[in-house]
């Protein structure tokens, strides 16, 4: 049989979005693959430029529904730098709580969808259920359960409530039990699900940093990187944590993604039960942001999926002249030639699913 | 040892077709003082007339024979798909509900928008689930047909019927109980083995024919797939077949309804998978939850590359009925892991109670068949929900390079048992 091209996508199970991977097969072998996207460009950068800065929030939100309050409070850092105001001592606490509450819920969300990617649909029904309990206590910090809206440039909307503390302890508490006893069962102990993540989707350091992959898919080759220890923003230098990088052999195959991304799901929830230790008990959440403001401001967070860039230029208008948004997918995903090639047409799943697309903000 | 609920399904439909038909004949004979022709019909339906005539017994006659038969195997067909294939759907979506977390389906009865069932505040889908499958039935019914326009409009067609149809083969061969069966083979194993190899050549068809990239894919994996188990599967069969020296299921079963050791009161049943054949048994497992394309080995349908594998181009119920045959597989697969490895419908108690000198079963053998039936599809349901699917080059190694050579070792397992006296033929 000739090889032939197999779209998939843009309206295919594997794809978690829309966009269009194009995969040459020979049988069942990838020869050649070719990432189309483009299906969900909304033109972020364009339309930001005639709202104002502080509306400008509940657009980023929006670009990844899945992790809202990262790309959203990466855009507020980019502004705050702009305007030259810095967010009172509680606000930075209260963002590090929003923001690792976002990533165990973004997380969340990739394990879920990397469940039915493997044919375990067991592990969606579960995944979404622990999500929900993050989703709570987000709804219960800011109000909603998905494009919050919650950072504000010089700060956020709202103090957290009083109960906050000890449910945020109990609900971190009754996750973590569930992680050691049932995801990591279900998912890292599994025979079937090492065999069908190991060795698949290798790509070396070298040639991660070159295409520009970051955040837990560079950590999974073996490179320390993590944006919240290098160059901390708000509060994280004050916090013990470890990057999640993967140090065995192996390095930069689905595996070694999934564990990095698995590890930082309890890695979060100790950053979390520090920051609620170590939080300012009152204070102010928020100063007021400038209407106008000139200037560069520039902003790079460790998102859920890598580093998240925000480059706002104001030219004293109350509106920004410009914006540039560096997506992490956007940079991995011109990397997952080189990691499909050489594969089965069963690991194109294993693959694009462990280095998880979010498709809204790839596309801007 | 327990006696079956119908001892003789032939017999019992015969006993049904000669009363309708001695209803029939009271209203010719009604009908006869208006229509005076009608007298002579009447009398050949008659017994008591034939008798007088010097003709056959009235069960001979080759009508009724035929009309036996028909009933026959609609009741099979009936209980097999309609009572079955509905609880063994139910007993998956409910089960692996359960493991998930959530309560699954819950359309019942009491669900139906009419009197008597929509009685006011009464919740609506909080029921058993058990109707949920009818309803999805229902809903593929009146959905249309697409036809894809460059597909093989005839293989297109038929490969849904070769599917269907060569999966009810297997019930005409696979006995429910030592009486409750349409026909009693002699290669009854055999049969049904080759009745359950025809569905992979029709998914081939069908992935071939709708001339779409996924469900070709989906074909040939199938087609890979069926070389890889089908052989260790016959193998491990050969195997018994040292022990068994039979292929009629009947026989297997009657062989393994006897105490294989004894504590007292106690007693291991002398099943196939307490003898040397346990290598063949988790080889027959392995193989069969392949057959029936269970989630490790779901390769040929992998939705999550394959959108839905061969059957992506089915719509409505065509859709539905090779959707729906993969549980009447299970059914099949269960049943015959029962039959040769796990005693069939032998009761691990005497449960017959003699009334008036009439036999008769506290708990029939039927259900002691139907309770090892869904315990293993449990089984089956349980493993495919719980483990990722395994990738097509990773099957083909499992079935070539290990299921092969264990069934060729319990082969040889079993001709040494049988050539050193450790177990005797039948």
């Amino acid at each position: 049989m000739p090889e032939f091209w197999i779209n998939m996508g843009p309206q295919h199970p594997m794809t978690h979005g829309l966009w269009n991977m194009k995969v040459k097969v020979d049988g069942e072998t990838v020869t050649d693959a070719k990432p189309e996207i483009g299906y969900l460009h909304r033109g972020y950068e364009k339309i930001m430029e005639v709202r104002e800065f502080q509306k400008n929030v509940v657009l980023t939100d929006r670009l990844c529904y899945v992790s809202s309050i990262t790309w959203s409070h990466a855009y507020c850092l980019a502004v705050e730098k702009m305007m030259g105001i810095e967010t009172p001592e509680r606000g930075q606490w209260i963002r590090v709580v929003a923001l690792e509450l976002q990533r165990i819920a973004s997380h969340l969300m990739w394990l879920a969808a990397y469940g039915p990617d493997l044919g375990l649909l067991t592990g969606l029904l579960w995944a979404l259920r622990e999500r929900e309990l993050f989703l709570d206590l987000i709804q219960l910090m800011s109000g909603a359960r998905m494009n919050q809206n919650y950072p504000r440039v010089g700060g956020v909307r709202n103090d957290l409530p009083d109960n906050f503390e000890a449910m945020c302890r109990r609900s971190i508490e009754h996750f973590l039990e569930k992680v050691d006893n049932e995801y990591q069962r279900v998912f890292q102990e599994s025979k079937v699900f090492h065999m069908r993540t190991e060795g698949v989707g290798k790509i070396s350091a070298a040639e991660a940093i070159n295409w520009g992959v970051t955040g837990p898919n560079l950590r999974a080759c073996g490179v320390n990187v993590d944006l919240r220890r290098l160059d901390p923003y708000e509060v994280y230098e004050e916090i013990d944590f470890e990057p999640q990088v993967w140090h065995d052999g192996g390095a930069g195959d689905s595996y070694a993604r999934f564990v990095c991304r698995f590890n930082e799901l309890r890695e979060s929830c100790q950053i979390i039960l520090q920051a609620l230790e170590k939080m300012p008990k009152t204070g102010p959440y928020r100063v007021k942001a400038p209407r106008r403001a000139e200037g560069e401001g520039y902003a790079k967070t460790e998102d859920s999926r890598g580093e998240a860039l925000f480059y706002v230029i104001g030219d004293g208008d109350d509106r920004p002249y410009r914006v540039k948004i560096r997506s992490p997918v956007f940079c991995t995903m011109a990397a997952t030639p080189i990691m499909l090639r050489g594969n089965k047409l069963a690991d194109s799943v294993a693959i694009l699913g462990s280095v998880d697309v979010c498709v809204g903000e790839m596309d801007k | 040892m327990s006696a079956p609920l119908i001892p003789n399904l032939f017999g019992v439909c015969e006993v049904l077709v000669l009363a309708i038909v001695w209803i029939v004949d009271q209203i010719l004979y009604a009908l006869a003082g208006l229509i005076p022709p009608l007298t002579g019909l009447a009398q050949w339906f008659d017994p008591v007339a034939r008798q007088r005539l010097g003709m056959g017994p009235l069960g001979s006659e080759l009508l009724i024979v035929l009309v036996t038969w028909l009933i026959a195997v609609t009741i099979i067909v009936i209980w097999a798909t309609l009572i079955n294939l509905l609880t063994m759907m139910w007993v998956e979506r409910k089960f692996y509900s359960r493991l998930q977390d959530r309560y699954g389906i819950m359309i019942s009865i009491w669900s139906l928008p009419f009197w008597p069932f929509n009685r006011a505040g009464r919740p609506t889908h909080r029921g058993t689930g058990y109707l949920q499958n009818i309803a999805d039935g229902v809903k593929l019914l009146q959905k249309e047909n697409l036809t894809p326009r460059n597909a093989d409009s005839a293989m297109f067609h038929i490969s849904p019927v070769l599917i269907a149809s060569s999966t009810l083969m297997i019930f005409a061969a696979l006995p429910w109980s030592s009486g409750f069966y349409v026909a009693n083979l002699d290669l009854g194993i055999l049969f049904i083995f080759a009745a359950f190899s025809l569905a992979p050549l029709g998914i081939l068809i069908a992935g071939w024919s709708a001339n779409n990239k996924y469900t070709l894919v989906g074909g040939l994996r199938a087609a890979a797939m069926l070389m890889a188990y089908e052989i260790p599967m016959i193998l491990s069969v050969i195997a018994l077949v040292f022990f068994t020296g039979s292929l009629n299921p009947l026989t297997i079963v009657r062989q393994q309804d006897r105490p294989l050791v004894s504590f007292g009161a106690l007693s291991i049943p002398a099943w196939y998978v307490f003898s040397p054949q346990i290598l063949g048994f988790i080889v027959f497992s392995v193989s069969m939850m392949a057959e029936m394309e269970r989630i490790p080995f779901d390769i040929p349908e992998a939705e999550a590359e394959l959108v839905e594998g061969w059957t992506t181009e089915y719509s409505g119920m065509r859709f539905g009925l090779v959707f729906g045959f993969k549980w009447l597989r299970m059914i099949a697969g269960a049943a015959l892991i029962a039959i040769l490895y796990l005693g069939g419908w032998s009761g691990p108690v005497f449960t017959t109670l003699s009334v008036g000198g009439i036999p008769v079963p506290i708990v029939p053998e039927e259900v002691w068949f139907l309770l090892k039936i869904y315990l293993i599809s449990i089984v089956f349901i349980w493993i495919s929900w719980s483990v990722p699917r395994v990738r097509i080059d990773q099957i083909l190694n499992i079935g070539w390079k290990k299921l092969i050579p264990y069934s060729l070792g319990a082969i040889i397992i079993a001709a040494a048992a049988i050539a050193s006296g450790l177990w005797s033929v039948g």
